[in-house]
């Protein structure tokens, strides 16, 4: 779990950002600290060299005591990763108050800046359009209460949706402009669901963070919690044992089987075509219910905690899980096999809410929703953590409409599948939770930087935690796949029938309390 | 359309037996808690506070007569019975957690009966101490009174409009598989609408944050009386993982802790997040329905 050494871009000027593997920790004095300008040009050049942006935070320099000559209030810490290298690469930037925004170069960041500037006051000169995020502050604007982008003309009109929904579903606003059925323009004001998470973590014994994490974004359980526990594993050096892995992986392949199926069905249900709707409600809890067989929740509640899991997959339960695993599998082939027999339902599917390849690269769109556009991400693959068996194949299209995103998801409903069942076969021998020998919880380790990503069904969790010299947690970072995804659903929607928005939505079916933490 | 016939065919009837039967509960199933007075160090008058320190809701504080767990703040993650040196903390698959008291959310110790008929009651959770030791659980329902006792008008039709008021979508969709042919609760006059201007109750999810105050006010507002509120999950009940009991405030300056003191609940609803059992049992108890008996 040890850093590799830094690593120089010659192509991007000489200044160096450290590389790290997933999963692994640094120590905060090796981060290394830019200045602004190099910051800027290590982003937008490691950007165009393909890598992602992980995670964008700001850190108020009181909290953490290392040594820098610069002066500033706040660090500016960006963590991208490199999927040809396999490798995060970190560093920071001091700021006071200001810096010019970089949004116009790397659009993957305009919703990080909008966060660091409602979170610590830190204003991105020259942001294209800055508005509130999350609607963070007490005193700030309600939620909601902003300019939205309107177009004008005598035969435009707005359509204006929620907070609240029609349906069983969280919270947010959506304002369309619409001129006739064709939308112009989709604006999307999150934040009805900020509870405060990665304040709140950063406040918590190290003990009580993954339940706390565990209700971060409900249906990516799992996902964030595995993120959590493997900071926490390398804060404190704590190893896992392989058994421990496997049963994370399949907790993790299971959501994303659950989640698959249920949105096949609910897209499937939005154009009206019943018998697959019907078919994978149903199967959707018999994947949920095979969570609970693992331990006892359907959203692996108290499931995977720092060194392994709670439960065990012994052979009989395994044996019992693979079973069903294949008449699951079976019912679900027939159920969806259906939509692409049906011309009626492919006629709806085709060419709605295309996203060109281009316009994912920008956005730095991740998870299937990227894949569909013929782009690869898949931490998983790229970032994998160590002890892990190899992970399912990958599944792309490249069309980057429904269709493509409802293939994608349909096609990697057979490959976690397999994996799964791979997996209960070779479960490896021996315990499935390291226990240090003492009750105590290990302390963190002080002045470390820990970076994390795990790729959910919608794609990569990404957490980040840094310690301060006394190994209390300085600052806690929660990025979820739907926070580089909101972007993209406003921009499939453009030239749009606004009639195929609840369409277009699930077949990205993001989450609200992802976003907004 | 013939391969649809054949599917369907294929995929076969799947409405589950429950209310008609027990529910089909998988043996990990972390349903409500006992704490067995004969063996809890605390009840005893010692000091232990193994369980009081590892919950991650705070669920767990100590009374004079011993320890108290509250539903209406767990999580369920079965933590404080893996801290127990005694075993004391069991948790069992009774699914029935709901009631119309919020008091009644809170289990106290208790001494262990074993059920009158051969085969009666409950086993244990399995995976958690006391999951294999072969014991059977006859516990007490929690009380509900039904609401048609107040309104008979609702026995037939009661509809629902679901606000998510910062859940985390897991309560949200618990929920919304009751509609789907597994559990149909339509077929009990059960159902989800739109408005609220057609809504009998709220069925409330989430810790309530601070952004979504005054959307669940207008959603309430809109509605006609007479009308309940119903507090599905640890969040709507008391704010959950994200309420400090020791400061009785939400941990969150986002958060305040869970229904709002003017908006009175009626039913309560336990769980992170409650299985689908649970809360048609609630449900359906509350329309003065019967659910299936233990014993
Ligand atoms: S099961 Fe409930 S009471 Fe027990 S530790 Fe977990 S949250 Fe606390």
């Amino acid at each position: 779990m040890r850093a590799s050494s830094s690593e120089r871009r010659p192509d991007d000027g000489a200044f160096e950002a450290l590389s790290l593997r997933n999963g692994a920790a640094v120590s905060l004095g090796d981060v290394p600290d830019m200045n602004f300008d190099s910051f800027a040009r290590w982003i937008a050049g490691s950007v165009r060299t393909g890598c992602r942006i992980a995670a964008f935070f700001a850190v108020a320099r009181g909290r953490l005591e290392h040594r820098v000559e610069n002066n500033g209030t706040h660090f500016l810490y960006a963590v991208l990763a490199d999927d040809a290298t396999g490798l995060l690469t970190v560093a920071r930037a001091p700021v006071s108050g200001k810096y010019p925004s970089m949004a116009r170069a790397v659009p993957a960041l305009h919703l990080f800046e909008r966060v660091i500037y409602e979170k610590n006051g830190i204003l991105p000169e020259g942001h294209p359009w800055l508005k509130p995020a999350r609607f963070e502050n007490p005193s700030g604007p309600a939620a909601g209460d902003m300019d939205f982008y309107r177009v004008d003309g005598d035969e435009v009109h707005e359509v204006s949706v929620g907070p609240i929904h029609a349906g069983v579903i969280e919270c947010g606003h959506f304002r369309f402009q619409c001129l006739g059925e064709e939308v112009l323009h989709l604006e999307i004001s999150l934040g009805y669901h900020h509870r405060g998470v990665e304040k709140l973590l950063a406040g918590l014994s190290p003990a009580r963070i993954p339940s706390l994490v565990e209700v971060t974004a409900g249906d990516s359980t799992a996902a964030h919690t595995w993120a959590c526990c493997a900071l926490l594993e390398s804060l404190t050096d704590t190893p896992v044992p392989p058994r421990g892995h496997y049963i994370r992986a399949l907790a993790l392949e299971l959501e994303r089987l659950a989640c698959h199926t249920g949105d096949v069905g609910a897209i499937a249900g939005d154009v009206g075509f019943l018998p697959t709707s019907a078919f994978c409600g149903r199967l959707r809890g018999d994947w949920l219910n095979m969570s609970a067989m693992l331990c006892g929740s359907r959203f692996s509640r108290g499931l995977l905690r720092p060194g392994g899991t709670n439960f065990d997959v012994n052979t009989i339960l395994a044996r019992e899980m693979a079973k069903k695993m294949e008449t699951i599998l079976r019912d679900v082939r027939g159920a969806t096999h259906l939509i692409w027999d049906s011309p009626s339902v492919m006629a709806r599917l085709t060419g709605i809410g295309a996203l060109t390849k281009a316009d994912a690269v920008a956005l730095g769109l991740v998870g299937p929703a990227s894949r569909a556009c013929g782009l690869s991400p898949d931490a998983r693959r790229s970032h994998p953590l160590p002890g892990l068996p190899a992970p399912p194949a990958l599944c792309t299209a490249d069309t980057g409409d429904v269709n493509a995103r409802t293939k994608v998801r349909c096609d990697e409903i057979a490959a976690s599948a397999s994996f799964c069942l791979d997996a209960l076969r070779d479960l490896p021998e021996g315990e499935y939770r390291f226990r240090p020998d003492a009750d105590e919880t290990l302390p963190l380790a002080p002045e470390r930087l820990a970076a994390v990503l795990i790729e959910g069904w919608r794609g990569e969790v990404c957490h980040v935690a840094l310690t301060d010299k006394g190994g209390g947690l300085a600052a806690y970072a929660v990025v979820d796949p739907s926070f580089h995804n909101w972007a993209g659903l406003a921009l499939a929607m453009r030239g749009q029938q606004i009639s195929d928005f609840p369409l277009c939505n699930k077949s990205f079916n993001l989450s609200y309390c992802g976003h907004d933490l | 359309m013939l391969e649809i016939f054949l599917e369907r065919l294929r995929q076969g009837a799947r409405t589950g037996t429950f209310p008609d039967a027990l529910p089909d509960l998988p043996a990990r199933f972390r349903g409500r808690p006992f704490i067995d007075a004969e063996r809890c160090p605390a009840a005893a008058g010692d000091g232990c506070r193994c369980c009081l320190e590892v919950c991650p809701a705070h669920a767990i504080y100590r009374e004079e007569d011993g320890l108290s767990l509250d539903m209406g703040l767990c999580s369920f993650c079965g933590e404080c019975a893996r801290a127990c040196p005694k075993g004391a903390i069991i948790f069992t698959v009774d699914w029935r957690l709901a009631s119309t008291v919020r008091e009644a959310l809170i289990v106290r110790p208790a001494r262990y009966c074993a059920p009158s008929l051969p085969g009666g009651g409950l086993p244990a959770s399995h995976g958690l101490p006391g999951g294999t030791d072969g014991r059977r659980y006859v516990l007490p329902e929690s009380p509900i009174t039904p609401v048609t006792a107040r309104d008979r008008s609702l026995a037939r039709s009661f509809r629902l409009r679901q606000v998510t008021a910062a859940g985390c979508g897991a309560c949200e969709a618990d929920l919304n598989v009751l509609t789907t042919l597994v559990y149909d609760m339509g077929r009990f006059g059960i159902d989800f609408v739109a408005s609220p201007r057609h809504a009998d109750a709220i069925a409330l999810t989430g810790p309530v944050s601070r952004n979504m105050r005054q959307a669940l006010e207008d959603c309430r507002a809109a509605m006609p009386s007479p009308s309940c509120v119903i507090a599905v999950g640890a969040c709507a009940i008391s704010g959950g993982l994200f309420r400090d009991p020791a400061a009785s405030v939400a941990l969150s300056a986002g958060i305040q802790e869970g229904a709002p003191p003017h908006m009175p609940v009626d039913l309560f609803i336990p769980g992170c997040p409650p299985h689908p059992c649970t809360t048609l049992d609630a449900l359906l108890r509350f329309l003065g329905k019967k659910t299936p008996p233990l014993d």
